[in-house]
């Protein structure tokens, strides 16, 4: 095991932010923590990186005890926390190379496992980092996090802000860091990303809601799914709403997902319904349950 | 001005220095548009924003925001817009309702609006309970939502939101743009950037800007069309990267 967590519970004053946690995360696998603000996530982090005391519970990340060892584990790991770490006032460049010293190691050395990411803010390598747009400075972060090639890799919201193509790439990286047997635990408010990890936790409130395959939750979902879509989303959405069989309503990009409460559902009648309601252009039709959904259905 | 057009922008541009952040970029917004304010990191779009609210000094073009000229009556356009910034926009150590108040303040409101709009504001956001905790204590779904409605208490004609949604989870996100859209209904413009591919598609239109400069402009459904593309993130993948 890489990272294991035993009954892990902290509080702040009355706010339970974790609550008797446990799970395993392999070696080499990539682990995915899914769960809104104020889950836990931040926290389940910083105990992990020894950063923070546990009121109750046990850890090892590596096979080092997070209490103990907590030593061995500063050196083994690499953390890109939610919030920014940089040094502002250092341009990008000086931020990589002193990460690097830091640990006993050079840009050069393991620049192969940064290379994709840190090609984009290269350009721009004596720009000051307070002077980076928000996403570079997401880029810069995690080479930062990488460069004195940990075994085991924390990210808490790595990709927060980070447009769309980045997004593809920097996960496509991490499946090859990945394979180059580093372990991942990685934290997203993108419900596309959790489909892209091995495992994941949905987190909610402090405690674990389930783990499984991004597959398997996806199974689990109950319902069946329709996608709705008319020439107005917004009125559609709130006729949908208003419906009285209607279990959730969501929009989803072009479509609203729909789901009934009734087990015999028929779109038929919901066609007619909306058609009452003056919407034009109707389509309602079967769709696949995404991570997003079942998401917000267990947050329901 | 053409009443109609909120925003009109022609061959704006910001440079840093010998690097164009901003390079000549030209488009219109229409009064209740929803706008969305695409493009990959870098691009430009918080600087083209900051231009746009009148605290940045444009290096060469022309923009006229709600009426007034960017260049000679910055002042006036602030008044009349609503701006949340990519960071975090209300004071973390100020409780909520101080918050309102503060800002209220700042718009010139008088104390008996204010009173009203922060009751009205607290009750709609399901606020009450922690109408006295510091922000800092929030959800960061709920601090958006509350700086959003901080943002429009002034009733502005425009209000600019730099990634609003950011980090925000998969409900709170989508009761945000319930909001967005109200504020549209109400007649409210809305200029919007996002990293949220099926926000996109929430817009009336879309800009993507790449290296600066704005490479398409139109519905989300014509610019599927237009580059071929099943969703908004494919129509993204292919443009973002020049
Ligand atoms: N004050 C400044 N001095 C020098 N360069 C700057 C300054 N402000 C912004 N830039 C540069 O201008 C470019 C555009 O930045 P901007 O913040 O507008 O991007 P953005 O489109 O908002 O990106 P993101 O999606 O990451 O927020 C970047 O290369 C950035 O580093
Ligand atoms: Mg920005």
């Amino acid at each position: 095991m890489s990272i294991s967590v035993s009954n892990i519970s902290k509080s702040y004053d009355a706010v339970k932010a974790l609550q008797d946690i446990s799970f395993e995360v392999k070696s080499g696998e990539l682990f995915g923590l899914i769960g809104p603000d104020g889950a836990g996530k931040t926290s389940l982090f910083r105990i992990l990186t020894t950063l923070l005391l546990a009121n109750e519970g046990t850890a090892t990340v590596a096979g080092f005890d997070v209490v103990k060892d907590y030593k061995k584990i500063r050196n083994s790991v690499g953390y890109m926390p939610g919030k920014f770490s940089l040094y502002q006032d250092l341009t990008v460049e000086e931020n990589l190379t002193f990460f690097a010293t830091t640990f006993g190691t050079t840009i050069q050395e393991n620049y192969d496992l940064i290379q994709e990411i840190y090609v984009q803010i290269e350009p721009f390598k004596n720009r000051r980092a307070g002077k980076l747009s928000g996403g570079m400075k997401q880029k810069l972060a995690l080479c930062c996090a990488l460069i004195h090639k940990p075994k085991v890799l924390f990210l808490d919201e790595p990709t927060t802000g980070v447009d769309p193509v980045s997004r593809k790439e920097f996960w496509e990286m991490l499946k090859r860091l990945q394979q180059k047997g580093i372990t991942i635990l990685v934290s997203t408010p993108y419900m596309d990303e959790a489909a892209l990890c091995d495992r994941i936790a949905l987190i909610q409130d402090g405690k674990i809601l389930q783990i499984d395959t991004p597959q398997a939750i996806v199974k689990h979902y109950p319902k069946q799914i329709y996608n709705v879509s008319a020439t107005n989303t917004y009125e559609l959405t709130n006729a949908l709403k208003a419906y009285e069989y209607s279990h959730s309503v969501y929009p989803f990009g072009e479509f609203v997902h729909y789901t009934d409460q009734r087990s015999d559902f028929n779109p038929t009648e919901l066609k007619a319904y909306l058609e009452s309601k003056n919407l034009s252009d109707l389509v309602i039709e079967k769709t696949k349950v995404t991570i997003e959904d079942t998401f917000m259905e267990l947050a329901k | 001005m053409d009443n109609d057009k909120v925003i009109q922008v022609e061959g704006l541009t910001k440079m840093f220095g010998d690097f164009t952040a901003v390079d000549a970029i030209t488009f219109d917004v229409k009064k209740g548009e929803i706008f969305g304010f695409l493009g990959a990191n870098g691009a430009g779009k918080t600087t083209a924003m900051k231009m746009l609210i009148g605290i940045s000094i444009p290096t060469a073009g022309t923009a006229n925001v709600a009426g007034f000229d960017v260049f000679k009556q910055a002042e006036d356009i602030k008044k009349n817009i609503g701006y949340m910034s990519q960071k975090f926009a209300l004071y973390d150590d100020l409780t909520v309702k101080e918050n309102i108040t503060f800002f209220g303040g700042i718009y010139g409101l008088s104390r008996n609006v204010i009173k009203e709009k922060s009751d009205v504001l607290i009750t709609e956001l399901g606020l009450q309970k922690v109408a006295n905790q510091l922000v800092a204590s929030l959800p960061l779904g709920w601090k958006q939502k509350l700086s959003f409605s901080v943002a429009l208490i002034h009733d502005p004609k425009i209000v600019f939101l730099d990634e609003p949604t950011g980090g925000v989870d998969p409900i709170t996100r989508r009761q945000f743009w319930e909001m967005i859209y109200k504020a549209a209904n109400e007649g409210t413009t809305v200029f919007v950037t996002t990293h949220y591919m099926d926000e996109a598609e929430y817009c009336d239109r879309v800009s993507i800007m790449v290296n600066g400069k704005i490479e398409a402009l139109d519905t989300p459904k014509k610019l599927k069309k237009q580059f071929n593309a099943a969703t908004m993130n494919d129509v993204f993948l292919k443009l973002a990267r020049g």
